[in-house]
């Protein structure tokens, strides 16, 4: 267990690093698919199943394709190199994850592996509904509002997409 | 009727004025592509009768729609302060500001909306579903949900921005916008994400009373309210993080510039001192610093930058950074007092700034040209009535006496003083003197100018809509000057007990 933690962690940001430094746009989101797979494996080991199902389907298959669609379509065969920066801002960035990471690693590793009352309120749901109830029931109860107003940033998206990008005017 | 949360139908029944308001947005939308009102091309006679105004017309009976509902909400009391939804008047008083903001907004755009053949269903269908989404911030007790609020807000406005195709300046501005946004919504999402590990809950109740009772993680807590902070202050464009401000203002449709820099502003404010007065009170040793420092540099570096614009759009947009830095004295405070003068302020400067914004687009013949603070010599002279209006405005935007602006920057200064913030008090009365400077400034063009050329301001014409929002603006401006007694009770009675937690009434049913 602790093997495959480590082999996903390391793939997971393996990828992630992958995805700024590659220097072709097409690499870079494969790099990101290596990443995503990558956490859903996590999830898994997390006893997540439908969480790494979701993960696969959603992001590494219909989103990421997409994402490839889009980018084969607009500018292929363009030369990037020039547009990318390198050097200092790396170097920041980098180091800024660095820090935060450091500061916050003591923090978590510090914490007890004991289940919280988190994790029995998760294993009494998913016991209870099953692991697609449990987060059903809460996404159509307690979380019903956030979940409507989803709805509607998507309604907007769509307009706001329209207006922008219809031919005629 | 008591509201506690144990049936969904009391969800419905707290966001009636949201759900009124995103419902008649599709109205509007379905309107805007149905029959005679898609040939806006085609469209004669007078911009504020035609087609294309009759959407906003509609626009306007929904905001006034949602108005009622709001009123309504005053006769509801929600029990226990633990839901995801807050009815209580802190609330309502922001959704007056936003409806204000609104109702203004589509008011003075029907001839710019005409005149540069903009798609009015979706403009106006925009603006609405705008103004929900900042009611859904005002009204959320939920990071989630303010999150979302922001979101349907920022997209919204993103689109706005961008909406003129014709010019490549509003295509600019919005890029611009979008890229710097989505940025500064995933610093704000990672900081959500790191006070829900600190605390364990995205409630803003349960997050307060985890962190007052010291139960949060320190690091994990200072982490997300940092982040936090930088996604609040890019939405309210304090510096540093006020980059995209004066290009994407300067570069959107005008009337979208007055909407954004008044009720995205005041929505970004109101979620703002929520988050950090009623969930992160338990922590204030930690983000005081942060805020105080922020205020500072944000007041004194975007009132020497306005000093030297010579755009007036340009000028505005630095200004509304200027008043950013004065509001975020207030939350500094996070005291009742504090909390109602920011309240007030939003009200003023709402009205201030979209009254001043009205005669810009005016004077610039609802269009993008004639922007420079030359072309409004001997304006004054040649257009009595809109001169003194501006006049007005800009003294009020500058803080002088007789003018709401300036009751709201004396309730600012009271809050301060009860919090004993003593430097900032001293900052806000210098950098307040010395934006005198470039507000007087237009107005010595204006009148102590002689015109550029014969007729220079022949042109210049206020259409029936935008001369009732100058009415109602230039009232409310002066009301609040030389009576603010009661928009103050108001304000203070909103407060009364925002930052007092219930004793953990669970959120949905007991």
């Amino acid at each position: 267990m602790t093997f495959l933690f480590y082999l996903f962690a390391g793939l997971a940001i393996g990828g992630a690093i992958g995805v700024v430094m590659a220097k072709n746009p097409v690499g870079s989101l494969l790099f990101m698919v290596t990443t995503l797979a990558a956490m859903a494996g996590t999830f898994v080991l997390l006893e997540a199943h439908f969480l790494a199902a979701i993960q696969i389907i959603v992001y590494a298959g219909a989103i990421m394709v997409l994402f490839l669609f889009v980018i084969m379509l607009l500018n292929l065969g363009h030369e990037y190199k020039a547009d990318l920066r390198g050097g200092a801002f790396s170097v920041l960035s980098f180091g800024l994850i660095g820090a935060i990471a450091g500061l916050l690693a003591p923090e978590i590793s510090g914490a007890e592996a004991a289940p919280g009352p988190g994790a029995v309120a998760i294993d009494a749901a998913i016991a209870e509904h099953g692991a697609v109830g449990a987060i059903a029931e809460p996404l159509y109860t307690t979380y019903v509002v956030p979940f409507e107003i989803t709805g509607i940033l998507l309604l907007v998206a769509i307009v706001g997409a329209i207006v922008l990008a219809k031919r005629e005017v | 009727m008591q509201l506690d949360f144990s049936r969904q139908l009391h969800f419905f029944w707290a966001l009636l004025p949201e759900i009124i308001l995103c419902a008649w947005a599709m109205v509007v939308l379905i309107t805007g592509v149905s029959g005679r009102f898609k040939d806006a091309e085609n469209d004669g006679g007078d911009p504020s009768f035609n087609n294309a105004a009759s959407l906003g017309w509609l626009a306007l009976v929904g905001v006034l729609l949602a108005a009622m509902a709001n009123g309504w909400l005053y006769g509801i009391t929600e029990v226990g302060r633990d839901s995801m939804v807050a009815v209580d008047g802190f609330r309502l008083f922001s959704n007056w500001v936003f409806l204000l903001a609104a109702g203004l907004s589509i008011l003075i755009s029907f001839s710019y909306v005409y005149r540069q053949r903009l798609q009015a269903g979706e403009f106006y269908g925009l603006i609405l579903l705008a103004t929900a989404g900042m009611m859904f911030m005002a009204g959320a007790r939920d990071l989630i949900v303010i999150f979302l609020g922001l979101e349907v807000m920022s997209i919204a406005v993103y689109a706005l921005t961008a909406f003129n195709r014709r010019d490549r300046k509003s295509a600019e501005a919005g890029l611009k916008y979008f890229l710097l946004g989505a940025f500064a919504t995933g610093f704000f999402l990672y900081g959500i994400a790191l006070v829900y590990g600190a605390t364990g809950s995205t409630n803003i109740a349960a997050v307060s009373r985890s962190v007052a009772s010291g139960a949060a993680t320190p690091t994990f807590l200072a982490l997300g309210i940092t982040f936090l902070t930088i996604g609040f202050g890019f939405k309210v464009s304090a510096v540093p993080f006020h980059m995209w401000t004066p290009d994407v203002y300067e570069g959107a449709p005008a009337p979208v510039t007055a909407f954004m820099s008044a009720a995205v502003k005041a929505a970004a404010f109101v979620a703002f001192l929520r988050v950090f007065m009623v969930g992160f009170d338990g922590a204030y040793e930690t983000w005081y610093p942060i805020l105080w420092w922020l205020a500072a540099i944000t007041m004194v570096v975007a009132n020497l930058i306005a000093l030297v614009q010579s755009n007036v759009k340009r000028m505005l947009a630095y200004s509304s950074i200027a008043h950013a830095g004065y509001l975020l004295v207030a939350i500094t405070a996070s005291n009742e007092t504090a909390a109602a003068g920011l309240l007030f302020y939003l009200l003023v400067y709402t009205v201030m700034n979209i009254g001043a914004f009205a005669i810009v687009i005016g004077v610039a013949h609802h269009a993008e040209e004639r922007l420079q603070v030359e072309d409004y010599s001997g304006f004054g002279w040649s257009q009595p009535l809109l001169g003194v209006l501006l006049t007005i405005f800009l003294l009020s935007l500058a803080g002088f006496p007789g003018t709401g602006g300036f009751m709201g920057k004396i309730y600012l200064l009271q809050g301060a003083a009860d919090a004993q913030l003593w430097y900032l008090s001293v900052i806000l009365v210098l950098t307040t003197i010395a934006s005198y400077w470039y507000y007087l400034r237009v107005a010595w063009f204006m009148w102590m100018k002689s015109e550029l050329t014969e007729r220079q301001h022949a042109l210049v014409m206020v259409p029936l809509p935008m001369r009732v929002a100058l009415v109602a603006s230039v009232f409310i401006v002066l009301y609040l000057g030389f009576f603010p007694g009661s928009a103050l009770e108001f304000a203070r009675a909103s407060v009364e007990g925002l930052g007092v937690m219930g004793a953990g009434v669970p959120g949905l049913g007991q």
